[in-house]
């Protein structure tokens, strides 16, 4: 059983391997053989010389074929060296700068945004049709509406500038003080929660209220368990299932870098914000590399997904292979 | 039948507020099942058979269902029990068998796992006892190679080894009473015939009362002592097997009876039926239920027929119907061996 699982997870975590392969392909299409000008032009910046443009050409091997310029690239993007032409900054270094605060904003946000979902959605499915089952649903749905911006902005500035709670930007390095580290990221943590609380709930409400008609769970009260048992390990374990994956994949975008609205406005400089920079400045290096590493941890968190979908729904594991 | 019934309903009403309306699913019920007793409920769909199985495990309970009656248990009103009582009779001395085996159990634990779960919701035994007792019990209904198969999943068991599943489950506690909701109609002939005994053998063996419930009426034939017929909500004939099956009194048994084919006659044309369909509870027709699909209706049949014994010589045998009995056997089409 053990191994099957462990084979599953091999044969995903291969063909990972693939996709990546070919996002590199397309990002290295997009940004360098796409026509649409002189490739070398457009990584130079915004207002080029000629010497610099002539020298980037030759750097990248623009006039070799395109497998060389492929091959080159890709050793540019994963050697740790390559360097933005508009900030003269080493790119890896300030992606790897960002990272923490990324990693910081989007784990503490994914944990918010699971417990108050789950707390919410299971409060509602149990309170159904009743006024509070409808008032979790309009709160649910001005949190999905609210632009994220908007609502930062208004935390920011009531919580933080004019009440004076929570600081209102900026990031603090966990080493230096936890507890600032902690204070200065509570408004980002809710303010990116705040959609994914009103989704996710939403979508657990249903998946309860599906599941409780399931057979099993009127079987599993049959047997006489207590109701909390029936609905924590029954009806909860079996909603949550869809939840995961969903989970997932938004967990694996927010750290990809997707939070830029949130890192904006909290000033948190993290991947997100240097994202935005880098394509308001047109800084094609900067660019090519945050959208690899997004890439990798989109890929990465949809095959953990599945490796942990099948870990929790046991009818998973045997496709493709059947056993007695 | 001798002694104190196990299982006594009295009365019972259940009804349930829907958008169109009150909806009465089951209709001044009056059953008795004596220890060791198998009582057979048949009835079409939508009768009011699983609703009655499920009022009496107290699962049917909600805030959109109206339960009035009594339903008496070894001397406790089940009817008035709190919700926590009930949960601890459940399980421990009323079991369920349900109909569906492939949807019972859930996807999700390894079939040992969810005997373990209930054993021990009612026990307070070990992981490791509850577990070697859930291996007895899947072993004793049938399973091969118990010790092993009680780590698989449920969708690593074909249908009839599901519902043998559900059975130990059902057994795990050695309750007094098992109600079986169309236990077999989700499985294979074959199958079905090996659950059938199954039931059987642990009525027999373990002095286990059953409450079948059944549109099968070759099943009930099987393994019934007494049978009770239900049509639209109500109880409109009830006996002994021999009684319902040789002597039928209501017109409706007499049709249910009747659309059976027999294996030993030529085959008619058209599959006999029951001309007409069920009434819809939300407005179903004054008096006898079975009134609009009766050849046999007359003036009386505007008011309720109390099920109550009509034949001297069948003090035990219930129905509901105003015919008179000696009317009745002139009147009644099918044929009946044995009388």
């Amino acid at each position: 059983m053990r191994g099957a699982l462990a084979r599953f997870a091999a044969r995903r975590l291969a063909s990972m391997v693939l996709v990546l392969l070919a996002v590199s392909l397309l990002v290295f299409a997009i940004f360098n053989v796409l026509p649409g000008g002189d490739p070398a032009v457009r990584m130079a910046g915004k207002i080029p010389t000629e010497t610099q443009v002539e020298a980037i050409r030759e750097e990248w091997g623009f006039d070799e074929p395109v497998y060389v310029q492929y091959v080159t690239t890709m050793e540019k993007l994963f050697s740790g060296d390559l360097v933005s032409y508009f900030t003269q900054l080493n790119v890896t270094e300030e992606i790897l700068k960002g990272a923490p605060r990324t990693f910081a904003l989007a784990i503490g946000a994914a944990i918010i945004w699971m417990v108050f979902a789950i707390a919410l959605g299971l409060y509602s499915a149990m309170r159904v049709g009743t006024l509070s089952d409808r008032l979790l649903t309009v709160l649910a749905l001005i949190g999905i509406s609210m632009p994220v911006f908007w609502l930062g902005i208004l935390l920011s500035h009531y919580l933080g500038y004019e009440a004076g709670i929570f600081p209102t930007g900026e990031y603090v390095e966990f080493l230096d003080s936890p507890t600032q580290w902690f204070w200065h990221l509570v408004l980002p943590w809710f303010t990116l929660a705040v959609l994914f609380i009103g989704i996710y709930s939403r979508v657990l409400r249903s998946n309860i209220l599906e599941t409780m008609d399931e057979d099993y769970v009127r079987a599993a009260r049959a047997k006489g368990l207590p109701e909390r048992q029936v609905l924590l390990k029954h009806v909860l374990r079996n909603s949550l299932i869809p939840i995961v994956t969903l989970w997932g994949l938004d967990f694996g975008a927010v750290i990809g870098g997707a939070a830029i609205l949130t890192e904006l406005v909290f000033s948190l400089q993290g991947v997100g914000q240097y994202t935005a920079e880098a394509i308001e400045q047109l800084d094609v290096p900067a660019v090519m590399a945050v959208t690899m590493y997004g890439a990798f941890f989109i890929v990465i968190f949809n095959a953990l997904v599945d490796i942990a979908y099948a870990a929790l729904d046991p009818r998973i594991r045997l496709e493709g292979r059947r056993q007695a | 039948m001798s002694g104190a019934p196990l299982l006594e309903v009295r009365e019972l009403a259940v009804s349930f507020n829907t958008e169109e309306g009150s909806v009465r699913a089951v209709d001044r019920l009056d059953l008795d099942v004596a220890p060791g007793e198998v009582l057979a409920v048949v009835g079409e769909s939508g009768s009011g058979k699983s609703v009655t199985a499920l009022t009496l495990m107290g699962l049917s309970r909600g805030p959109n269902t109206r339960i009035s009656g009594s339903v008496r248990f070894d001397g406790i009103d089940l009817i008035a029990a709190r919700d926590e009582e009930l949960r601890r009779i459940r399980g421990e001395r009323i079991a369920m068998v349900f109909q569906d085996p492939m949807t019972s159990l859930d996807p999700v634990y390894r079939v040992g796992d969810q005997i373990v779960e209930q054993i021990r919701a009612h026990r307070e035994t070990s992981r490791e006892e509850a577990r070697s007792r859930a291996i007895e019990l899947l072993d004793a209904v049938g399973i091969p190679d118990a010790a092993s198969r009680a780590d698989a999943y449920p969708h690593q068991f074909s249908g009839g080894m599901r519902q043998r599943v559900m059975i130990a489950m059902a057994l795990s506690l050695d309750p007094s009473l098992l109600i079986a909701d169309e236990p077999t109609t989700a499985l294979d002939v074959t199958v079905q015939a090996q659950i059938v005994a199954l039931l059987r053998e642990l009525n027999r063996a373990r002095g286990l009362s059953v409450v079948l419930i059944t549109h099968d009426i070759g099943l009930v034939a099987e393994v019934a002592d007494r049978v009770a017929v239900m049509y639209a909500g109500r109880v409109v004939e009830q006996g002994t097997l021999d009684e319902v099956f040789y002597d039928p009194q209501h017109p409706y048994t007499w049709g249910l009876l009747g659309s059976l084919t027999r294996i030993d006659r030529p085959r008619p044309e058209r599959l006999p039926q029951i001309p007409g369909a069920p009434p819809s509870l939300l407005s179903p027709p004054q008096g006898c239920h079975f009134r609009p699909r009766c050849a046999h209706e007359f003036e009386r049949c505007a008011q309720v027929p109390d099920l109550e014994a009509r034949l001297a010589e069948a003090p035990g045998h219930l129905d509901r119907c105003w015919l008179d009995p000696v009317e009745k056997r002139e009147r009644r089409p099918i044929e009946v061996d044995g009388s």
